[in-house]
């Protein structure tokens, strides 16, 4: 006993330390994009802030940067977003729930899996060029809201069936065997146990991926490169801009008043990113609590 | 792994909810900004710019003045093309929406090349350029029956600049910024360009390789479009060369007048010498032609058969060669002689 005692040498300093140096690391982690993103919030609020007015959101863009606004990106990127929602959301979910719940594990359901996450790391661009050519060309389209929300819709598909896959997969399996068990046909199951512990999942990745889709400039200029406009679509047939356009272009403007009104627009853009997260946030606890009770 | 993700996010959405409160503080906050931006708005010295609310709700008294009928046009007008000429675009379609307010002018920035692509299929009206049309987009405007009218709508100074702390640099020779720039140059000193000045590497910046600056750049200075040393700091943004040139003592770059104008206490001028002595770029040299090789015309070029056919076109082009000289001007580049927008406006009878 004594001979182990002397071989056996705890070195809790030194455990300490390196747990100490581990703790510290991770936290600069951390600080690292908690810091940025408040340097660039930082500057962007300063520069924009005093731009900002209720006239910047209702007025169209102008030469001249006291009067000029961005009501048509604005409402070019609600129409493209909305519609987009309303494309992406019953395919990929629906696409999510076949895998899931339906598709055989067999090799064809392995190659779709596989090629699903891969699309979702192919470059937005390539996105955009592939709805130029299908939408705008050879479905001869034209430029016009509907070509672009088919093309974001594209890109952002697969980020919702992966979302929406795991969302179904974290449903535990005894909810499954319960209803069965209550002689529930399998949509009956889907319906009634599955879908609605995963919804919340569901939305939070829906809505992510829809937020990421309204700041894409690149695809958008594939299909319209519009940046001087002066309506609002009306349907959606309709041409259309969108704000990472109308930002981009004043950002590359040679005067300085131009260059704080990017900035606006980019708080303009922040704001509705940030409401469509909290709406996730929001309807996700609200779910949440519900499928709990 | 994935149920904790969903299960237990509660904790995730304060942070979230507490941006969103930053941000709705900093919504209220512009609120008070709002009213600084207002009278900005109205000890600005710019020509009463009446603000487009007014305009859209078709003020008759605007276009009393000028010919009766524009305000009773409708239609849409499609302009796309270079981002150089784009900003006199805008101007003139912003200034015609206040007297036909029911005409929607919509205005692209898809390059020239770009620009040329759409306009030479018909798929645009009018077709914004920083370059004359290419052999080749003449040809696919033929092939595919479009008949086109070139109208000259300003000049652009293209400009080399160096840093203000270069206190050696005047004026340079194009043969100087020829051995500088041509493909493979192996110029990186001062003193291989001029004995006299100081052995110093240089550091050169440029627009990129879609530009038309750096076509018709390469095309003046080197002989060849699209020929020039790859070494150099390439941005499409102009704003990212104006900061590096002037933070750089070292530097040099090239790019359009209006850049320089705006920021003119950064940035040092070089003039030009194409054999006839020093020019510096300013609004006259480049009107008179003083300053070569490197004034480059900006063109619209307008489909032929549409213009003759349709009145709100006709009147949108017309009224760009009556207010063209003075938007320009206002815009940063410098305007043609009231000789030149008539002849182009002959163009149309």
């Amino acid at each position: 006993m004594a001979k182990s005692k002397v071989n056996f040498d705890p070195r809790l300093a030194r455990r300490k330390m390196i747990g100490g140096v581990f703790y510290f690391v991770f936290l600069c982690a951390v600080m690292v994009g908690i810091l940025s993103l408040l340097v660039l919030l930082t500057r962007i609020l300063m520069e924009g802030l005093p731009w900002l007015s209720l006239g910047f959101l209702t007025n169209y863009p102008s030469r001249h940067p006291e009067i000029a606004g961005i009501r048509s990106a604005m409402m070019g990127t609600i129409w493209v977003m909305a519609l987009t929602a309303l494309f992406t959301v019953p395919v990929g979910v629906g696409a999510a729930i076949y895998l899931e719940e339906y598709a055989p594990k067999n090799r064809l359901t392995q190659l779709i899996e596989i090629n699903i996450s891969n699309l979702a790391g192919v470059p937005s661009i390539v996105y955009g060029l592939l709805g130029w050519a299908l939408f705008v060309q050879i479905m001869s389209m034209g430029r016009v809201v509907l070509a672009g929300a088919l093309t974001l819709s594209l890109l952002v598909l697969p980020i919702v069936i992966l979302a929406s896959r795991e969302a179904i997969r974290a449903v535990p399996n005894e909810y499954r065997l319960g209803a069965f068990a209550l002689g529930a046909d399998q949509w009956q199951v889907i319906k009634g146990a599955v879908l609605p512990s995963a919804i919340p999942g569901i939305l939070t990745g829906t809505i992510l991926a829809l937020s990421r889709a309204i700041g894409e400039a690149a695809p958008v200029i594939a299909i319209s490169a519009l940046v001087y406009l002066t309506f609002v679509p009306a349907d959606p047939f309709d041409q259309f801009t969108v704000m990472p356009i109308q930002i981009f272009n004043w950002v590359g403007r040679p005067q300085d008043d131009f260059q704080s009104l990017a900035a606006a627009g980019i708080i303009v853009l922040l704001a509705i990113l940030l409401t469509m997260n909290a709406l996730a946030v929001i309807l996700r606890n609200r779910y949440q609590t519900r499928s709990e009770d | 792994m994935a149920m904790k993700i969903y299960i237990r996010p509660a904790k995730v959405g304060i942070p979230a909810l507490w941006l969103l409160g930053i941000l709705a503080g900093a919504l209220i906050a512009s609120a008070c900004g709002s009213a600084q931006a207002t009278s900005a708005a109205v000890s600005a010295p710019t020509a009463a710019p009446a603000p487009m609310s007014a305009a859209v709700s078709g003020s008759t008294s605007a276009s009393a003045e000028v010919e009766q009928p524009l305000a009773q046009l409708s239609g849409t007008i499609e302009i796309d093309g270079s981002s150089t000429v784009f900003p006199i675009s805008e101007a003139v379609a912003e200034e015609f929406g206040k007297v036909a307010p029911d005409v929607h002018v919509n205005v692209g920035v898809s390059g020239s090349g770009g620009g040329f692509k759409r306009f030479t299929a018909g798929e645009t009206d009018i077709s914004d350029a920083s370059r004359p049309i290419s052999d080749e987009e003449a040809a696919a405007a033929a092939e595919n029956g479009i008949g086109y009218l070139e109208f000259l709508v300003g000049l652009d100074g293209l400009s080399v600049m160096v840093s203000p702390q270069n206190d050696f640099v005047e004026c340079m020779t194009v043969e100087q910024l020829e051995a500088l720039w041509q493909p493979g140059s192996s110029v990186d000193s001062w003193n291989d360009l001029d004995p006299s000045w100081p052995e110093r590497g240089i550091n050169l910046y440029g627009p990129g390789t879609d530009s038309g600056t750096f076509d018709y750049f390469t095309e003046e200075i080197v002989g060849e479009m699209q020929a020039s040393r790859a070494d150099y700091t390439a941005s499409e943004d102009d704003n990212v060369l104006v900061q590096g040139v002037s933070g750089d003592r070292n530097a040099l770059g090239y790019f359009g007048y209006a850049y320089y104008a705006e920021n003119a206490d950064k940035l040092k001028l070089v003039g030009v010498d194409a054999g006839d002595g020093c020019v510096k770029p300013t609004i006259d040299a480049i009107a008179s032609g003083e300053y070569k090789p490197l004034s480059r015309p900006l063109f619209i070029y307008v489909n032929e058969e549409r213009v003759q056919r349709r009145a709100e076109l006709r009147s949108f082009v017309e009224f760009y060669m009556e207010n063209g000289a003075a938007l320009t001007r206002e815009v940063g580049y410098v305007p043609l002689s009231a000789e030149a927008y008539a002849d182009n406006a002959a163009q149309l009878k």
